[in-house]
């Protein structure tokens, strides 16, 4: 999960600036990850200490001069560079207080931007495409510049890399609607250049970001009808001349009118992009969000309106994003977390501030003291559509907790039918909201608990021996009036099979009416003595247990060859075959003894795990038999048909 | 194409006897196996793992040692003291000889194949010769006489069982004068012959290391054990490169139940057979090159031969048991129901007879007249004719007392479809037409094969397989040279010879009406020959082209038996062990290609199966495994199933208990 922060403005903007030109030429790293560059569009480049919120140095040009690329801090010399005027390069120290006394060379050409790295000589970017060495180019300032570009060719975005101690250039242009990528290497001096291709017309590009991996770039472009692609660039391309960059499709942003107009895209940590001027969901219809996405999953992790409008552009740097919305510069402290099976499972508390509508209900409900009926009222709307996104379900939890908090609070307030509603989703487990299951059972709720225990994924121990408990110690009595669904308990549908199936036991017909009121609808039970207390919860109890083994094992017998990963008995196949063909050499190569002891004892774990299996197909297979047996004697006449 | 009513009989107790040893014989690519009851199996690994010769067993003879010599000369010796070459044509002992030391335990022949070494319960080792006819004792070697170059004394068991006698069952001797040992404390050791020395112990079971088998070119050992698993030692060198090289534990194959008492390895597999009756033979991947019939694991339980006889107008099936024939009479019902439906017995099926053979050669084939008046059955000594006669319940067998001189023993018996004539394949290739009435039995005609003119004179190999056509004037017979012979029973002069096919034929059956031979092979082909015009018919070169055996290959069995519906002429009914398919040969082959039904649920037969109706071949794999299975009257069938679980309910308790639920 990802989380956004408080936010905190950094600085004002100037004055009269409108919503195309945010006023910010860019922000550049300072000399620590608490230190920033702020280039104005105007004249003025302003040092900040990001945690006081408090400028440290501020350079102006003169009246009539205008920088046009954004400073940058020389990471050796600790000079910052800055270019005014397209061509005139100046470079100073935190001591200089006058811009206008410090060192200045004229270039022969215009340059686009000047990039920072680290550990080594910043690379000036010009116009027409070429790239220079500070250093070389400060050795002759008038050097002539080849122009890389063709005509009409623009520089829309570029980014630098240090790979292997090389800087790299990567920067995109376009040219009547077509966009092309060039990656410049330095020492060896070569340029690769691709071809992104059009996305059809009207559509464009409108956002870029980087990140170098594995020595391979990775690109995220962002375009106006809302998709991210993703381009993944060889920093060895294996082809000379224009090449034709293939992009996959990352994720669709929902864009409610269908063009976004300006927009910006920044990557972060562990698979996760920010993207401002795009809303999270197609719903929430104004675009001045900054949202934090999964790319593996695309999905919102978290989100923040920023009022005033905010479309870009976007920095980030050391931990935070630059926004820059209505006349403040912003920023947001974030946190990427990695994904982990038990953030997936729910299982890792949520701290996060997302769902503000969803809080918005849930302090609703929380604080003021409504009735039961008001509580239904808002919420079967809310629950009778059935959209799929994360946030409805941890929406879903927020809704849920706060009501079990209203219901600990007020012993009298318990909207059964909203609860069971809220249960029935297939949404909710038990760790995201405990103490669920326990409150059905301190009301006696039956029917609650069962659903619960029919819908949880993650039950722990001690709350089923609970449940248990109170099943065992149940009054025949109480359940007659229960709609505890005996007859649907032995149906038992695994997880895996298909997302329609969620009831898992019960009866469709029970949960297509609009309510399930114990009063409303009371089940034909059939109470006869037969019934014990066992036969009631046992079913149920071995049912839930199923549910947990199927769940655990996954769906390895129903799965078709697979299509992405193989599935569980192709890789048997795989490791049979393999084994048997090879083992002589397996166990004779040394590299290859510690897998094989590891898989032995995998396997030795697993064997252990079915021969206890073995034990329970066995008592049931009996069964089975018994059935069979009786059919087949020696002699019997059958029908057969053949056709 | 069909609604039948079957009759689902499970109540043949065939029971297979147990493995005791066996040879393989990679020049001529065959395996011989000795079962429990004395007898000898020989399978054809290069054609489908047939089996190709069956000798009966013999009560006295008990087998524990098997050995081949050449290509085709087979000896045997046993607990009888005897030792036994067999005459592998006429499939049985070509003469016995004693070694005067008691019951022989083992036996070897030296790599020369010039001597045979016995190992007898007196603690001698008898050496014979070799010669071309025959072996001749040559010496004796006696234990007591200080003979021994080297005496090894194997260890006893682990901690726990040291009290207990530590017996070799096994020992091999690699030319590299390294011995392998087998013993009862569970494990395969390896010695140096040269000084007696202990080279590496592997402890492989808990219980005994029953086999042993070393490989051809000796870098690989297989040893079995009594918890039924197959150990495989391989000759490696420990890094690659090295040119050193050890015995090293690398395979273990669990696939019997009980005792493995005989192992052996072929190029590409290794065989093992047991106490629980079945031959397994498991390839080695690594060895075998191509994905064909040599990758598949086979089991082979059945014999490759029908047991069981039917005379189908009164209900009679015949179960034919190495000592004994059973007569039963299908049960009934009066009822009618609907596919998928059992219907209930009114008429229980009933044993009318239980034939025991005399002396103490076992039955080796059997078979009962169409009317179901004559039994006849056949020893290795002597063929015997009974008249049945079977008015309401009362049931009087007369056995026919004067047959002809000329029969002798039979490899196989057929009654002509009036049952007038049996028909005797005999052991001399020859076939006999015997007529049968109720006052005498007259050998009518002796059919002599009519020997190709390739081969050389006097090869012909007797027939094992007879069929003889409704309208009684054709009778084909088939042997082991792959020839099947047309012969006109009115004219008595042999009619033609089928174009030879280089597989054994498995069954073969004479179409009632059309007069076309049906032959299916070992390799699962299956040809039409029409006898009159003396060709394949057209619906036979359709089939070669068209490949029905592509939908077949899949079952490693062969076809044992075939037979027509009178009803519907042109459906012909086939099984193996796994299915019995009904292929309708006037419907188009090429469905075949496309569509290839299995039909465990035959009942549900909406609208939109209509196409299949068009489907030349129907399977039913409901009933399995199965022994025979036969079209009787008014689309009566008759399957005869004998369930695994049954065969493995009357075999001893293994020496390790499985585990519950397994």
């Amino acid at each position: 999960m990802a989380e956004l922060y408080e936010g905190f403005t950094l600085c004002g903007l100037a004055a009269g600036q409108s919503r195309e030109n945010s006023g910010l030429l860019g922000i550049e790293p300072g000399r620590d990850t608490d230190h920033v560059i702020v280039t104005g569009a105007g004249r003025t480049v302003t040092v900040y200490k990001v945690s006081d919120q408090k400028p440290l140095g501020s350079w102006a040009a003169k009246q009539g001069q205008a920088v046009t690329c954004p400073a940058v801090l020389h990471g050796q010399t600790g000079e910052y560079v800055a270019v005014h005027d397209s061509k005139v390069l100046r470079i100073w120290r935190d001591e200089d207080i006058n811009f206008e006394k410090v060192f200045k060379a004229t270039l022969s050409a215009a340059v686009s931007r000047i990039h920072a790295l680290p550990s080594s000589e910043p690379l000036v970017l010009f116009q027409r495409g070429a790239v220079r060495q500070l250093d070389a180019l400060l050795a002759a300032p008038q050097q002539a510049v080849e122009e890389v570009l063709s005509e009409e060719e623009v520089i829309r975005w570029s980014s630098c890399f240090l790979e292997a101690e090389q800087p790299l250039l990567l920067f995109s242009t376009e040219k009547s609607g077509e966009c092309f990528l060039y990656l410049q290497k330095l020492s060896p001096n070569v340029l690769h250049k691709y071809n992104i291709g059009s996305e059809g017309k009207g559509v464009c590009p409108i956002g870029f970001t980087a990140t170098l991996e594995d020595k391979c770039i990775t690109l995220m472009c962002l375009y106006s009808n809302g998709c991210v692609y993703k381009l993944l660039v060889s920093l060895h391309p294996s082809v000379e001349g224009e090449q034709h960059l293939p992009k996959s499709l990352l994720m669709k942003l929902p864009v409610s009118e269908g063009v976004l107009h300006r927009a910006a895209i920044a990557c972060l940590e562990e698979g996760h992009i920010a993207i401002v001027g795009a809303p999270p969901s197609a719903s929430t219809g104004d675009r001045d969000f900054l949202c934090i996405w999964k790319t593996n999953f695309p999905t919102p992790q978290a989100s923040k309106e920023l009022p005033g409008g905010a479309d870009g552009p976007l920095w980030c740097n050391a931990g935070k994003l630059y926004v820059t919305h209505g006349k403040v510069l912003t920023v947001l402290p974030y946190r990427c977390e990695k994904s982990s099976l038990a953030a997936a499972l729910g299982k890792l508390k949520q701290t996060s501030t997302q769902g503000d509508v969803y809080k918005a209900f849930c302090l609703y409900w929380g604080c003021v003291g409504v009735s039961r009926e008001e509580v239904e009222e808002v919420l079967e709307p809310f629950l009778s559509c059935s959209p799929v996104s994360p946030q409805f379900q941890l929406g879903l939890a927020h809704i849920a907790v706060e009501l079990l908090k209203r219901c600990q609070a007020d012993p009298g307030f318990y909207p059964q039918s909203v609860l069971a509603r809220l249960a029935q989703t297939g949404r909710l487990s038990h760790s995201s909201c405990p103490g669920f299951l326990m409150l059905a059972l301190e009301k006696h709720d039956y029917f609650l608990a069962q659903l619960c225990l029919q819908h949880f994924p993650d039950i722990p121990e001690a709350v089923i021996c609970a449940c248990l408990k109170a099943f065992l110690s149940v009054a025949d009595a109480d359940l007659a009036q229960v709609s505890v669904d005996l007859e649907g308990v032995s149906l038992v549908d695994g997880p895996g099979q298909s997302l329609e199936v969620v009831q898992n036991g019960f009866s469709p017909v029970l949960l297509e009416e609009d309510s399930c009121d114990v009063q409303l609808t009371p089940p034909k039970l059939d109470q006869s003595s037969s019934w014990t207390d066992m036969s009631l919860t046992c079913p149920l109890f071995l049912q839930y247990l199923q549910y947990l083994y199927v769940r655990s094992s996954g769906d390895v017998y129903t799965q078709l060859p697979g299509l992405r990963a193989p599935t569980m008995t192709q890789i048997m196949d795989w490791v049979s075959l393999l084994l048997d063909a090879h083992f002589a050499v397996l166990v004779m190569a040394p590299e290859a003894k510690g897998l094989l002891a590891q898989l032995h004892r995998f396997v030795r774990s697993q064997v252990r795990l079915y021969s206890e299996l073995g034990k329970i197909q066995g008592t049931l297979q009996e069964l089975g038999k018994i059935k069979k047996e009786q059919e087949i004697g020696l002699y019997s006449i059958e029908v057969i048909e053949l056709f | 194409m069909g609604e039948f009513k079957v009759h689902r009989v499970r109540f043949f107790d065939f029971m297979p006897s147990g493995i005791r040893c066996m040879a393989f014989n990679s020049k001529a690519d065959r395996l011989a196996l000795a079962r429990l009851d004395g007898s000898v199996e020989i399978f054809n690994f290069s054609n489908n793992y047939f089996q190709e010769k069956v000798i009966p067993g013999n009560d006295s003879r008990s087998i524990e040692a098997i050995c081949w010599v050449g290509c085709d000369r087979l000896f045997t010796a046993g607990l009888n003291g005897e030792v036994v070459e067999y005459d592998l044509e006429r499939l049985c002992p070509k003469y016995t000889l004693d070694a005067f030391g008691g019951p022989i335990w083992t036996a070897a022949c030296n790599s020369e194949e010039t001597h045979f070494a016995f190992g007898c319960e007196d603690g001698s080792v008898k050496l014979f010769e070799i010669l071309p006819d025959k072996i001749q004792f040559e010496r004796n070697l006696d234990r007591q006489k200080g003979h021994s170059v080297q005496r090894i004394l194997v260890d006893r068991g682990p901690a726990g069982t040291r009290n207990k006698d530590c017996v070799v069952w096994n020992v091999a001797f690699l030319s590299d004068y390294t011995i392998v040992s087998g013993d009862s404390a569970g494990k395969v050791q390896l010695w140096d012959a040269n000084k007696g020395t202990l080279i590496k112990t592997h402890l492989v079971s808990k219980w005994d290391v029953l086999s042993l088998s070393v490989s051809e070119n000796e870098d690989s050992i297989v040893a079995g054990t009594s918890e039924g698993t197959v150990v495989q030692f391989q000759l490696l060198s420990p890094k690659i490169g090295d040119t050193e090289t050890q015995w090293v534990r690398t395979r273990t194959f669990k696939h019997h139940t009980h005792d493995v008492r005989a192992v052996t390895e072929t190029r590409t597999a290794v065989v093992s057979g047991g106490l629980d009756t079945q031959l397994v033979i498991c390839p080695l991947m690594d060895k075998v090159e191509v994905k064909s019939s040599e990758s598949v694991l086979r089991k082979v339980i059945f014999p490759h031969r029908s047991l069981v006889s039917c005379a189908k107008k009164p209900s009679l099936l015949l179960f034919q048991f190495p000592d004994q024939l059973e007569l039963w009479r299908l049960g009934g019902t009066d009822t009618i129901g609907k596919p998928g439906e059992s219907l209930p017995v009114t008429r229980k099926p009933e044993k009318l007879l239980q034939l025991k053979r005399k002396g103490d050669d076992h039955i080796c084939c059997s078979t009962i007249s169409e009317c179901g008046h004559w039994i006849a059955y056949s020893t290795v000594s002597s063929i015997r004719l009974y008249q049945l006669q079977c008015d309401n319940n009362n049931i009087s067998i007369t056995k026919v007392s004067k047959l002809p001189k000329v029969l002798r023993s039979a490899h196989q018996l057929q009654f002509s479809a009036d049952s007038s004539k049996l028909f005797v394949a005999s052991e001399q290739a020859t076939i006999h037409v015997i007529s049968v009435s109720r006052s005498e039995c007259k050998h009518v005609h002796t059919f002599k094969p009519k020997s190709d003119v390739f081969l050389p004179t006097g090869s012909s190999a007797p027939v094992h397989l007879l069929a003889a056509s409704a309208d009684g004037q054709w009778l084909t017979s088939a042997n082991r040279h792959c020839e099947i012979n047309v012969y006109n029973l009115k004219k008595l002069k042999h009619h033609c010879m089928v174009p030879v096919y280089n597989s054994l034929p498995s069954a073969m059956a004479i179409h009632p009406e059309t007069n076309n031979l049906l032959v299916t092979h070992a390799d699962q082909q299956m040809f039409e020959f029409g006898i009159v015009d003396k060709q394949y018919t057209d619906w036979s070169r359709k089939l070669q082209k068209e490949g029905l055996h592509r939908c077949r290959l899949k079952w490693g069995t062969p076809v044992t038996h075939i037979t027509f519906n009178p009803q519907a002429p042109s459906q012909v009914i086939l099984h193996d062990m796994h299915m019995f398919c009904i292929i309708d040969q006037s419907l188009p082959l090429d469905g075949l290609k496309a569509q290839f039904y299995s039909q465990l649920t035959p009942k549900d037969t909406s609208e939109t199966d209509k196409p299949r109706k068009n489907n030349a071949l129907k399977i039913c794999n409901k009933y399995q495994p199965l022994l025979h299975v036969n079209l009787l009257e008014d689309d009566w069938l008759v399957v005869v199933e004998r369930p695994l679980i049954d065969i493995h309910s009357q075999l001893p308790a293994p020496v390790r208990q499985k585990k519950f639920g397994t």
